[in-house]
């Protein structure tokens, strides 16, 4: 098997009696596409910047490309991009200067450094903007550029945090067929996103609750844990032309465990004795029409939930 | 070794060419203090309003005022006619020194006694005060041993005559200028140097640096670099001003000075270094310099004598690195002096950069992680 791109092993990082990061471990396979998801201060960040040299790890140790970053960070630092959660370049340089300076700082040759600003520009589109300032692009723009000024020096490893948070859907769109492409030719993208539609997209997961993953793999592996959906239980979706009112009802269905919206249809958890029929008739009953009942797989919204209340129960217990 | 130092130096001589407030404080600064130290911050007391109740209404007392006036030190604004007015003029403000001539001033003078004059001296400003009260008294006994002398029978016992050196004229403009190079040096390298670094701190850009493989001495001294070179500008261009609009040379040697000077930049930059791992924003950077700049203006010796410092404030004077400067600088510029009379402050102010610098770098290499 190919050595992974990214491996870390019990991953732990306090900040005085504040545990970041609990005893983290993963591996991040060659060319594919890592997301790593979780809720605001659950220690998606502190991670990032333990693996980039940025932050040193408590305990635990984690090698990129076979390095260990803790021991030898400039020797992993030349190999990785980093595109940061804010925009983080130089407002008052212009387009070519920040990507000029991000190339000599990582040492390229005068011609290569030419010929590297030229190729990225194409990549990410931003030809005809050079003289621009960054201050002045517009989100969108400036997360090309930042994303421009990180694949400068051809990382083989991207770190991107929360790359799309803000921009609009166009601009999002576009910067996944960006990073899709990249990791077509061979680069790692380890990717941290609240959206799970991006989270769909990823080759991999892993979701960071508490400081502790609590969920690794591919995204048809988490849909399919029996942790989400337990022997004894079914996912179905119930669409309903009234949808809020229905809910309503099917909360109070003996039978439902649980009831989320998703737009004009219901995802209920249901015990598997429960009969779709009786949810039929349950709700013709209250006077509501039903267009479709069926059997469903969890999304990942319904896995990242189902995994994160399952621990606030057990924590409470 | 030192990777990415020219491309740091590069990039932050871009930022100070597009930033005007490092333009306006590398600019405008230097020229509005020149304005308010060499022009209106001007301590020769001269032409203090006077207020005067004459009593006696005759040649002798109007020559006394007369004499008064052509010490330049006096302007009579108002003549008043009793011990109230002329109260209420200095209570009032129109008048800092009120003098009442007696009725029998002249009698007294040509009987040979002794004529009185009440001299009334607003003590509010002590520095107003103390010269109403000296030429007055001074004054007065010129006078005395003029008549004294006139009947014949005095040689002065003790004669003192005071020559000034250097700034005869006791200009004080050429007690201030000097030191205003120091002082400008220490805005635009301490204060310049603290608020770049922490931009970088505060909009995520330093991290953004840290994550490439940029050397951290190189980073810091890529960072550090346009800033000396800007302060030993702003020295080149405030030693003119001072030559070319006040007047004042340089008595010393002008190469003497330009090797000392480096010096103090060292120390300056360490100063900025410093505040940057301290604060967090911008703002507190600012304030932080400011606060550095407060005992450097007041306890160094640029306004106010050191030596007229209370025990208790003294020592806090001879860590202050522009106290040491202030002396090299006044030393050169107006007394002439040499490296063997300016070893001893260059030395110390060496060793306090030093220590700056050793100090802010580690705290710098340390925050870096």
């Amino acid at each position: 098997m190919l050595e992974p791109a990214i491996s870390c092993r019990n991953l732990s990082r306090r900040f005085g009696k504040l545990t970041a990061v609990d005893d983290v471990s993963f591996d991040v396979a060659d060319a594919s596409i890592f997301g790593f998801l979780g809720p605001n201060g659950s220690g998606k960040s502190t991670v990032i910047r333990m693996l980039c040299g940025l932050l040193a790890p408590t305990s635990g140790e984690a090698t990129l490309e076979g390095i260990d970053v803790v021991r030898h960070p400039d020797q992993v630092k030349p190999k990785i991009g980093y595109m940061s959660q804010q925009f983080s370049l130089y407002r008052d340089l212009t387009v070519e200067e920040n990507l000029t300076f991000y190339g000599s700082v990582y040492g390229l040759s005068r011609e290569h450094l030419l010929s590297r600003k030229k190729a990225v520009m194409d990549v990410v589109g931003i030809a005809g903007q050079e003289s621009k300032r960054a201050g002045t692009l517009s989100g969108g723009w400036k997360q090309r550029l930042a994303l421009a000024c990180a694949l400068i020096h051809e990382p083989q490893i991207l770190f991107l945090d929360e790359p799309t948070a803000g921009i609009d859907p166009v601009a999002r769109r576009s910067l996944w067929d960006l990073l899709f492409d990249l990791s077509a030719q061979g680069t790692t993208l380890f990717v941290t996103t609240h959206y799970m539609d991006e989270a769909e997209r990823c080759t991999h997961i892993g979701y960071i609750y508490l400081a502790r993953l609590i969920a690794l793999g591919r995204p048809a592996e988490l849909k399919a844990r029996q942790d989400v959906t337990p022997p004894g239980t079914l996912r179905i979706e119930v669409v309903s032309d009234q949808a809020p009112a229905a809910l309503r009802i099917l909360k109070r269905l003996p039978g439902v465990l649980s009831a989320t919206f998703f737009g004009e249809a219901l995802h209920l958890l249901t015990s598997e004795s429960l009969d779709p029929d009786a949810i039929r008739s349950a709700l013709s009953a209250a006077g509501l029409g039903v267009t479709s009942i069926r059997e469903m797989s969890p999304n990942l919204e319904d896995v990242f939930v189902t995994l994160t209340q399952g621990l606030e129960q057990t924590g409470r217990a | 070794m030192l990777r990415g130092l020219r491309a740091v130096a590069a990039k932050e001589i871009i930022h100070v060419r597009r930033d005007p407030a490092a333009l306006a404080i590398s600019v405008l600064l230097p020229i509005v203090q020149l304005t308010i130290f060499g022009y209106a911050l001007d301590t020769d007391v001269k032409h203090i309003r006077t207020a005067v109740y004459d009593l006696d209404h005759r040649p002798a007392s109007r020559q006394f005022v007369h004499r008064m006036e052509a010490t330049q030190y006096y302007s009579v604004v108002e003549y008043v006619n009793s011990d109230g007015a002329l109260r209420d003029s200095i209570v009032a403000g129109r008048a800092k020194v009120g003098v009442k001539i007696p009725p029998d001033y002249s009698e007294k003078l040509l009987r040979g006694e002794t004529a009185q004059i009440l001299v009334l001296v607003d003590g509010s400003d002590s520095q107003i005060a103390f010269k109403a009260q000296t030429t007055a008294v001074f004054l007065a006994t010129n006078m005395a041993l003029e008549k004294l002398s006139a009947r014949g029978s005095v040689t002065m016992p003790v004669d003192v005559r005071p020559r000034v050196l250097f700034n005869p004229d006791m200009k004080s403009a050429n007690f201030f200028v000097p030191g205003l190079v120091g002082l400008i040096m220490q805005i635009v390298t301490t204060m310049l140097t603290a608020l770049s670094i922490v931009r970088e701190k505060e909009q995520g850009t330093l991290e953004q640096l840290l994550v490439t493989p940029v050397d951290k001495l190189a980073l810091m001294l890529g960072k550090l670099a346009p800033y000396a070179a800007l302060g030993l500008f702003q020295t080149a261009l405030v030693v003119f001003l001072m030559w070319s609009v006040f007047g004042v040379g340089i008595n010393g040697s002008l190469l003497l000075l330009a090797a000392l000077a480096p010096i103090f930049l060292f120390a300056g930059l360490g100063l900025g270094l410093m505040i940057s791992t301290f604060a967090q924003t911008q703002a507190q950077a600012f304030q932080a310099s400011f606060l550095i700049m407060l005992p450097s203006v007041l306890l160094s010796g640029f306004v106010f004598p050191r030596e007229s410092m209370p025990a208790l404030i003294y020592p806090l004077t001879t860590i202050i690195p522009v106290t040491y400067f202030l002396e090299i600088l006044r030393g050169i510029i107006l007394r002439g002096a040499g490296w063997p009379e300016l070893w001893r402050p260059a030395m110390i102010l060496l060793l306090l950069g030093t220590g700056i610098m050793t100090i802010a770098v580690a705290r710098f290499q340390k925050r870096l992680g």
